[in-house]
């Protein structure tokens, strides 16, 4: 059944109508075009679907739209005010935390939300943290200092700005 | 097994031409560089951070539907009658297609034409494509899927290499290979290996089992085709070789390349998966040309596992002399590959696991027999070092055994067997730049090899092997003279400057890559450059993003032409400064006097009159590799312009009461010429060694009553970050003449030697040999449940009782 | 990409309505608590639901809540994530917590809830498969067909009860509240479960597992292992749960072993429990009782992993936590 709800995505109502069975990956990607969620498997088998509820990491394909209304949503279209960037996403790029980038937004989200809770990660509390998101390319050691080197710029209160693009 | 008849190379089978030395000693030299060689940020380096890079699936277009096809349940069966009419009929639908739409046959390899868009006469594996829909959306798509009646008769299905060898079995193609269901049989000799094995103090011969396994990309293939009335088709793809599809998918469509255009928008990793056409190229294709709308077809995890083209299992046999000294005298390897159910690259990764194996240790004498098979599995193909990684992985187990007979230590007999910059091989290959003897040094001495090797306590191991790859294949896919990458750089008079080239990004950086060499031979920062890659339309032929020939091959044509545009701001620069050519330097958008740095001109400036002079600034360059190999049947299968070299130390503990394997730290020093930018190279390297953890000790595609046992990212094992091992890596640099600012390769060569050493290292934990991937835990309770009823094992006291 | 097949989603106000829109719906509904064992499943085309209702909103199931007795009644919508972080969980019941906390994904510990982990369908590489697969392998008895394809003489079905909280709430002697027309029942959690891949839970298909009441554990130590090929995303391929009290003399008071994964039920093995009480735990006693758990153990083909090693991981994961214990306690 199609219905009109109102979703809290990136800090804006949308509303639209969709139907109850649509996933929250479905309806962000196909009918709020924020493409930056990806999908490798619908199963919540690889994480790389991945987004913030309530800032929490949970994946989008076994999300029920719908039941996130009332929530908060953040993709990782969120995490950027304007043309600056959040610490992980900038450490991602200069550290080489992508390759092919697909499992990426996902990846920085899972990221986002640990430095939330813990500003000081041991590095197995990185690994815990990112044990959901499967990365094919990058053996994740990158990942890992890219984290690393997130937390230090969080920490040392440096603002990190950088053009988009 | 079918008896090999032994083909001698002939006497002159070894022209080696000399290496070129012209190409390093442009105007930009080592100590010069700007760009080359440090830790720039990557080419739109924000881009896959925020969420802003679009790959295939990403992209919208008015109208467009969704495609779904329907493929075989059965491995192998007669398709008897495809009835559509019913899927024709449901509202919502736009197009039904099937095979007798698209009879012509195709297949990557020439002599490899078996493959139809859907299957015509009979299925050969679970998951062949049968049929397609297009419409209003995928629900709709999976239920005309469903309303297609097709009429199966089965037939046996052929699961493993020995059915396969079995002239009394069913034919899985009539018209393919030879007697049974052999594909493609290989027999090469060089230099008469039984008076090599006769001069041997010692001959070893062992027998290796490499289990298949698939690249798992993150990202799915997906295609979306969009067909004009003017007749002209676009096709955007995740594929990693947009010039085949092109090629592949004229055929296919009985339509003039001229009127296809391909764009390979970055891809979510590749690893060779995504390296030739596939059912759904041509499905979109075809049913975007019947509905007239555009196509969406994005694949399914499982059905990403159907497509395959992934590492084919492997038995080898190894026979393997040497002198008490270590030298090795002669090697007869032997190995039967499980093809799965088409040709796809399968001939070359015949010869593939014999090609290389005269490197990186000398072998005077060498023999080789290959066999393919087909099964009626998803075919297997290119996967991560292509066809070299099961080779090797026998190898260097053997080595590792062959040392321990000897009382050697297996750094020093692997530095004593090592092949010389500058040399050649006993079959016909050509080596220049080479520095593996210093990658075993280096991964050695950063792990206190030596030291620890046999006298770490029972459980605990550590292992090393050693390996090489190419710098991109030496002939093309498809034999033609052109060249095998072509480049143009534009610079506009604001000074930005666009460079285009047919590589596709599949996350190796090769956009990043094109971006620093160009930047680097005109002296601009890389943050001016645009890339424009991957579209037929748009950009020069570049054969793909396989065998490690990016960098290399794309990155010399890019620099080719940067190079003639940078003679021509020279020109103009020198009339202005008044100082001859040879003097000036361009670094920092000005182009200087490298003796008297303040005398310069701007980069812009410059450009404006180089415009003024000679007109629009654009120009192409191009690479050929130099005629390569020898003057026998198959070598055209192995020549390159350049070899990687790599080595790497595995550190591993076993559980002795729960037999769990853990890897602790791998260690890989890697041979690529000069990293172009050491960050993106680390990342290849580290990339590589996971890939080759997975395989090593989980990943296995395997089957089970004819179907993919494990078609899902939850089953399939791909490692996790938790267990993925620490990985440390290490660049060796010694830059190869002809590699592009003294590049060769790092995406693939990493792989191979890390499963080797994990299985020499579980061997020095606990003292039995794993001859056969994965090492699972099942398997080491295995061995040392029986390795200690044979009493080959001292019985510490956690496996007691 | 795999799509869900539509329904229509409703949210009831309390776990009374939820049973009575059930009731209504008849079996065209299904429960849904985070969703990430049934959204996998209809994706799979192993159910279809036409109404789905959630019951993660549910207030009235979110909560951990001390109990009179001294014990922690667990809603059946908490969150996994919350049982693994909880600290009055990780505290008196740190085998809970540890359990939670090996489950699949952090993403998915942080949607999948009690009630989903209690009532997770048995699980079998034959059954939770795409609908292409299942068909090209004939489908089976729990879906479509007669045929069981793990053992095809078979009248029954083996399907695996796959949960990792439930061998440890089973060696707490947990209590489950279960929510029906007729209201709440109590009754023990092992009542719960039946050892038939085709109908695993005694439970009626309008009842809702609402909560489970864990008692004190006055002493009982639990110990959870779980074998999975890597350290994510993996359900068990054998897990242990094996809980252990002691006089004050070192005398085993009580033992209570379950193994998940190696049956269509969470396994107690009665013989080995018996052979401990009233005993110290002496290296002899530790692998007679592992000798019972590795004879009890059957598992069937139909998970990832081999036969024998999942047998004999049984026994080495009991031996184990009898150990640590037999080490915890120097006199016994």
């Amino acid at each position: 059944m199609k219905s009109l709800f109102t979703l809290r995505i990136n800090g804006e109502d949308r509303t639209l109508a969709f139907e109850h069975s649509k996933t929250l990956l479905e309806v962000l990607r196909e009918d709020l075009d924020l493409t930056g969620t990806k999908h490798g498997c619908e199963l919540g088998e690889c994480g790389a679907c991945t987004v913030l509820v309530d800032g929490e990491p949970v994946v989008s394909c076994l999300f029920l739209a719908v039941e996130a209304v009332g929530h908060d949503v953040t993709t990782i279209e969120g995490l950027q005010h304007g043309s600056v960037l959040h610490p992980v996403q900038v450490a991602f790029a200069e550290w080489g935390g992508s390759q092919c980038g697909y499992c990426t937004p996902g990846m920085i989200l899972s990221a986002v939300a640990l430095l939330e809770q813990n500003p000081h990660p041991s590095r197995d509390d990185i690994k815990e943290a990112l044990a959901g998101n499967l990365c094919r390319c990058t053996g994740y050691t990158k990942i890992i200092e890219a984290v690393e080197a997130a937390a230090g710029s969080m920490t040392d209160g440096r603002r990190l700005h950088a053009q988009a693009g | 097994m079918p008896k090999p008849a032994s083909a001698t190379a002939p006497p002159d089978a070894e022209p080696v031409s000399s290496p070129r030395r012209d190409r390093a000693d442009g105007p930009a030299q080592a100590d010069e560089l700007h760009i080359i060689g440090r830790r720039n940020l990557k080419y739109e380096h924000l881009a896959k951070a925020t969420g802003g890079t679009k790959y295939t699936a990403d992209l919208k277009l008015p109208r467009l539907c969704f495609g779904r096809l329907l493929r075989s349940p059965y491995p192998h069966a007669r398709v008897l009658h495809v009835d559509t009419r019913k899927a024709e009929a449901m509202p919502g639908v736009f197009a039904v297609i099937s095979g007798a739409d698209l009879p012509e046959r195709y297949g990557i390899m020439p002599s490899s034409q078996d493959e139809t868009a859907f299957a015509i006469d009979k299925v050969r594996y679970v998951g062949e494509a049968v049929a397609a829909v297009a419409a209003v959306d995928e629900l709709t798509a999976e239920q005309a899927c469903n309303a297609i009646e097709v009429l199966y008769e089965p037939l046996p299905a052929i699961m493993s290499i020995d059915e396969a060898l079995d002239p009394e079995k069913p034919r899985i193609h009539e018209d393919q290979g030879g007697e049974g269901n052999i594909h493609k049989e290989v027999h090469l000799e060089f230099e008469s290996p039984e008076v090599g094995f006769a001069e041997a103090d010692h001959v070893r011969e062992d027998e290796f089992f490499f289990e298949g396994n698939t690249h798992a990309p993150m990202e799915n293939h997906a295609v979306i085709a969009q067909y004009e009335l003017h007749g002209k088709l676009t096709v955007w793809s995740s594929t990693q070789t947009p010039h085949y599809v092109h090629r592949e998918l004229s055929k296919a469509l009985s339509m003039p390349t001229a009127q296809i255009r391909i764009i390979a928008p970055p891809s979510g990793g590749a690893f060779g998966g995504k390296s030739e056409m596939f059912s759904h190229e041509v499905a979109a294709a075809a049913l975007a040309r019947k509905a007239g709308r555009p196509v969406l077809i994005e694949l399914s995890r499982e059905e990403v596992f159907y497509c395959h083209r992934g590492r084919h299992p492997v038995r080898m046999r190894i026979k393997t002399g040497v002198r008490k000294d270590g030298s090795i005298t002669a090697m007869h390897f032997q190995s039967w590959l499980d093809g799965g159910a088409y040709g796809s690259y399968g001939v070359a990764t015949t010869y593939y696991t014999g090609a290389l194996n005269t490197m990186p240790y000398k072998v005077p004498r060498y023999a080789f027999d290959g066999v393919r098979v087909f099964t009626n599995k998803p075919p297997c193909g290119p996967k991560r070092g292509h066809g070299t990684v099961q080779p090797r992985f026998a190898i260097e187990c053997q080595l590792d055994k062959i040392a321990e007979d000897l009382g050697l230590d297996p750094v020093g007999m692997r530095m004593r067997n090592a092949v010389d910059p500058m040399s050649g091989t006993v079959n016909g290959l050509r080596i220049t730049s080479c520095a593996v003897r210093d990658t075993l040094r280096a991964a050695s001495q950063r792990t206190d090899f030596q030291a620890r090797f046999r006298k770490l306590p029972f459980g605990t191991g550590i292992g090393l092997a050693s390996s090489v790859y190419m710098s991109g294949a030496g002939l093309p896919i498809y034999w033609n003279p052109m060249p095998h990458s072509g480049a143009m750089v534009k610079i506009d008079r604001g000074g930005g400057v666009a460079i285009y080239c047919g590589t596709t990004d599949i996350g190796q950086d090769s956009d990043s890559m094109l971006a620093y060499i160009v930047s680097e031979v005109l002296g601009v920062d890389p943050i001016d450059v645009r890339v424009c890659s991957g579209d037929t339309d748009l950009t020069p032929v570049d054969l793909g993003s396989y065998s490690s020939r990016v960098t290399f091959m794309a990155g010399n044509a890019a620099r080719q032409a940067a190079e003639k545009l940078r003679d021509l701001l020279l020109d103009v620069a020198s009339e202005r400064l008044e100082t001859p050519r040879e003097r000036l330097r361009l670094g920092g958008r000005r182009i200087y006097n490298r003796d008297d740095t303040d005398r310069a001109i701007d980069f812009i400036e410059a450009v404006q009159a180089a415009e003024a002079r000679f007109g629009t600034l654009a120009a192409a360059g191009s690479y050929t590799p130099p005629k390569l190999g020898g003057k026998y049947k198959g070598s055209g299968v192995g020549p390159s312009p350049a070899y990687s070299f790599t080595t790497a130390v595995a550190e591993v503990s076993v559980d002795l009461e729960t037999f769990e394997l853990h890897v602790d730290k791998v260690t890989i020093a890697h041979d690529c010429g000069r990293a172009i930018n050491p960050m993106i190279v680390e990342g290849q390297i580290e990339g590589s060694a996971y890939m080759g953890y997975g395989e090593a000790v989980m990943e296995e595609q395997v089957f089970r009553k004819g179907l993919h046992k494990k078609p899902s990212l939850l089953e399939y094992k791909i490692p996790t970050i938790l267990e993925t091992p620490a990985l440390e890596s290490i660049i060796v640099e010694g830059p190869d003449a002809e590699g592009p600012f003294g590049a060769k390769e790092a995406g693939e060569g990493p792989l191979s030697p890390v499963i080797p050493a994990i299985a020499n290292a579980v061997y020095d934990a606990v003292g039995v040999r794993f001859d056969a991937t994965p090492i699972t835990s099942d398997r080491i309770m295995r061995a040392l449940d029986r390795a200690k009823r044979e009493g080959r094992i001292a019985e510490p006291a956690a496996l007691a009782g | 990409m795999l799509r869900l097949t539509p329904f229509t989603y409703v949210t009831p106000a309390s776990v009374a309505e939820a049973v009575q829109l059930r009731k209504q719906y008849g079996d065209e509904a299904a429960y849904m608590g985070g969703g990430t064992d049934l959204l996998p499943n209809i994706k799979h085309r192993l159910a279809e639901p036409k109404f789905v209702i959630g019951l993660r909103s549910l207030r009235e199931m979110q909560s951990i809540v001390r109990e009179e007795s001294g014990g922690l009644r667990l809603g059946g919508s908490v969150r996994l994530s919350q049982l693994e972080h909880s600290p009055l969980v990780r505290n008196e019941y740190p085998a809970l917590a540890d359990a939670a906390a090996v489950i699949s994904s952090p993403q998915v510990r942080r949607v999948g809830t009690l009630g989903g982990n209690i009532c997770l369908d048995v699980r079998c590489n034959y059954y939770n498969q795409s609908e292409h697969w299942r068909r090209a392998v004939g489908f089976c008895m729990k879906k479509d067909s007669e045929i069981c394809r793990v053992a095809p003489g078979s009248d029954r079905c083996w399907a695996v009860s796959s949960a990792d909280t439930v061998p440890v709430l089973l060696a707490h002697g947990a209590q489950v509240a279960v929510f029906g027309p007729a209201g709440e029942r109590l009754l023990p959690l092992e009542e719960l479960y039946r050892d038939d891949g085709l109908v695993p839970m005694a439970l009626q298909p309008d009842e809702v597992v609402a909560a489970v009441r864990l008692p004190p554990p006055n002493g009982l130590r639990v110990v959870y292992s779980k074998l999975r090929i890597r350290m994510s995303f993996d359900f068990p391929l054998v897990g242990a749960a094996t809980g252990l009290a002691l006089d004050v003399d070192g005398m085993v008071r009580q033992s209570r072993i379950f193994l998940t994964a190696v049956a269509s039920l969470p396994m107690r093995v009665r013989a080995a429990e018996e052979l401990l009480i009233g005993r110290p735990l002496t290296d002899e006693l530790i692998r007679a009782a592992g000798d019972q758990v590795f004879r009890s153990t059957h598992p069937m083909d139909n998970t990832e992993g081999s036969i024998p090693h999942r047998k004999r991981m049984a026994r080495v994961y009991v031996e184990r936590a009898l150990r640590d214990f037999a080490r915890a306690n120097p006199d016994a």
